[in-house]
């Protein structure tokens, strides 16, 4: 069982996660290309939401400007109570303690075990000692199913197991809000199901929200809700409940 | 027991970062050590210069020295009256003096029967010229004509003159073309200037070297009565002595010399601009290895950043990593100038020793290289775009 440690982060607003016309640009002048039209979307505390579209259609664009990983150019975002257009890069760090994710390419350090990969994420959780921070990589290594490979190095994992890695180091540090880029495109169908049943699981017990960014059909059918994006625009952003 | 350390505890980020390619941890140490090594010689060879220079400014027994204004070093000594020493004896602080007369001249080894320049000391044998309180006795065999004392620590190159003397063979040789006797054995030292020393009677120095005139010396030592201070002693008689002489304390002699060294010749920026180049090759050194590894791990700083790290953490990690790189790299150097020094002692006879002083600078140099370098290399950090890595 993971136990879970509580954050400093108290989110009063019951949305996670509140975009009202949020648009963004990249480039100047004649090269500018508008790549978020007036997005609106909401979600909820606890919540599993997928969102899919064609490549290019600004989905990693908003995931980034969600996770605060962009300054943001138009609109309004308001993510666990803080408004990030016009947020300083101090406020925007902090906030991304409180935000686990899970990159396509795993992004692991080389250097570190996978235990030591995971306890990053629960070394951000303050007023912890070393032992409990370990405590915390341990449960959620095994969590994922890989306590036995604490010791490896991510070379020495396959790329499935390198994916659970990522996310167990996503989830150790004990994020409100966790926001996936293609998890389950390393897995088999099996352990897919099995981490986003896991992620699904968080979400509902620690009313953790989780926006998931996947092309897999095989996990449609576990979330509160599916977002399609094309253009720029998101359709069936309040309405489509599966 | 209180274990709230335990809170601060970390992963050693930095140490799995440099260690994860031994590689080239061990390139960037063996540059590192390279360095230091350089800084260590060259600065050892520039200590080395300066304190062989003073070897016997150190060993003489005087309060005061007098030398002719027109002297630029014990290389390049010229003479003064003699008469101006006997003049200080009129103040009443002055207990004694000692006229030396200081110069080159060519030895011949009598193995080989080579010649070498070596330094000549001539004074009288019964007055007082070295602190050594043994050494009047060995002075004493210096009443007769032709005798000399040798230094022992003078270089190989004069002749095996300790071992034939100590075999009780009679060591005898030519100097400036004249016959002398070897009658004792002295401990003086080499010095870049000097590769060997001998000390002889005024007399006998005369009769080596004839051009000298005898009312003509090139050091005159003073001593002074117990409680007396040589500072004002050393004013009152620049006072009163004519401007054909200078008074200096002991202390302002030995710098006078190694000021000579220092400022009047190219040597000691040689060595300096040598420690100097060490300094820089260890800067590229430590510079190429952190900024590589900066860039490498660029996509692991930014997943860093994602997670909330902050780019001050991130910039610690790079500090920690250029810290243990001086460390590492410093430790070698030190035991290789140990080495090394030990090897330049023995085949040189140079003073060159690893004293606190210089251990302490090479370190702080070390790392200032270190630190500086990583310094640099962190502006790669600031590419680190966390946005980049989805």
């Amino acid at each position: 069982m993971v136990k879970a440690y509580k954050s400093k982060n108290n989110v009063k607003n019951p949305k996670t996660v509140s975009i009202n016309n949020l648009s963004h640009f990249y480039g100047k002048n004649e090269n500018k290309k508008q790549v978020l039209n007036e997005v609106n979307l909401d979600i909820d505390k606890g919540e599993l939401v997928l969102l899919k579209g064609p490549s290019g259609c600004g989905k990693t664009t908003l995931l980034t400007l969600i996770g605060a990983l962009r300054t943001c150019q138009s609109g309004d975002l308001t993510v666990l109570n803080n408004q990030l257009n016009g947020a300083s890069r101090k406020t925007r760090q902090i906030l991304r303690r409180s935000i686990g994710m899970i990159f396509q390419g795993h992004n692991l350090l080389r250097c570190l075990t996978a235990e030591q990969n995971v306890q990053m994420g629960a070394d951000l959780i303050k007023g912890l000692t070393y032992l409990q921070r370990r405590e915390i990589a341990r449960n959620w290594l095994s969590a994922v199913g890989l306590e036995e490979h604490h010791k490896k190095l991510p070379n020495d994992l396959s790329g499935g197991q390198k994916q659970r890695v990522a996310i167990a180091r996503a989830l150790s540090a004990n994020p409100k809000l966790l926001l996936a880029d293609e998890p389950t495109s390393a897995l088999d169908s099996v352990t897919g199901r099995e981490i986003v049943t896991l992620l699904r699981k968080l979400a509902k017990e620690q009313n953790c929200s989780v926006l998931m960014v996947t092309h897999d059909p095989r996990i449609s059918d576990m979330s509160d809700r599916i977002l399609n994006m094309e253009d720029g625009k998101i359709y069936g952003a309040h309405s489509e409940l599966i | 027991m209180n274990f709230s350390f335990l809170k601060f505890r970390k992963i050693p980020l930095a140490w799995l970062l440099l260690t994860r390619q031994p590689l080239r941890l061990a390139v960037a140490i063996a540059g590192i050590s390279f360095a230091g090594i350089l800084m260590f010689m060259q600065l050892g060879f520039r200590d080395g210069l300066f304190d062989t220079s003073v070897t016997i400014h150190k060993l003489l027994d005087a309060d005061l020295v007098l030398i002719s204004p027109r002297s630029k070093s014990s290389i390049s000594m010229s003479g003064f009256p003699k008469r101006r020493l006997i003049q200080t004896l009129a103040v009443e602080d002055v207990e004694k003096t000692t006229p030396v007369n200081l110069n080159y001249l060519l030895w011949r080894n009598p193995e080989n029967l080579k010649t070498r320049s070596i330094l000549a000391l001539g004074f009288n044998p019964s007055d007082s010229l070295l602190l050594d309180k043994g050494f009047s006795k060995k002075a004493y065999k210096l009443r007769n004509p032709s005798r000399v004392l040798f230094d022992k620590l003078s270089r190989p190159e004069f002749g095996p003159i300790e071992e034939w003397f100590l075999s009780e063979k009679k060591v005898e040789t030519e100097v400036a073309g004249k016959r002398v006797i070897v009658e004792g054995l002295v401990e003086l030292g080499p010095s870049f200037g000097a590769d060997g020393n001998l000390i002889t009677s005024r007399e006998t120095f005369l009769r080596l070297f004839p051009a000298n005139p005898p009312g003509s010396i090139e050091i005159g030592l003073v001593k002074l009565k117990k409680g007396s201070d040589p500072q004002l002693i050393s004013r009152i008689l620049n006072n009163s002595l004519p401007n054909d002489v200078r008074v200096l304390t002991k202390n302002q002699f030995i710098e006078f010399e190694k000021n000579y060294w220092k400022n009047s010749t190219a040597i000691g920026f040689i060595f300096s601009l040598g420690a100097l180049m060490g300094f820089v090759v260890g800067c590229v050194v430590v510079y190429q290895i952190l900024y590589s590894d900066v860039t490498d791990h660029l996509p692991e700083y930014a997943t860093l950043l994602a997670m909330g790290y902050r780019l001050k953490s991130l910039f610690f990690v790079v500090a920690r990593e250029g810290f243990l790189l001086a460390l590492f790299g410093y430790l070698p150097a030190y035991f290789s100038g140990q080495i090394l020094y030990s090897v330049i002692r023995s085949s040189t006879k140079l003073p060159i020793i690893m004293d606190a002083d210089k251990t302490t600078l090479i370190f702080v140099l070390v790392l200032v290289m270190c630190m500086g370098s990583a310094a640099v290399a962190m502006r790669k950090l600031v590419d680190a775009d966390p946005a980049e890595i989805f």
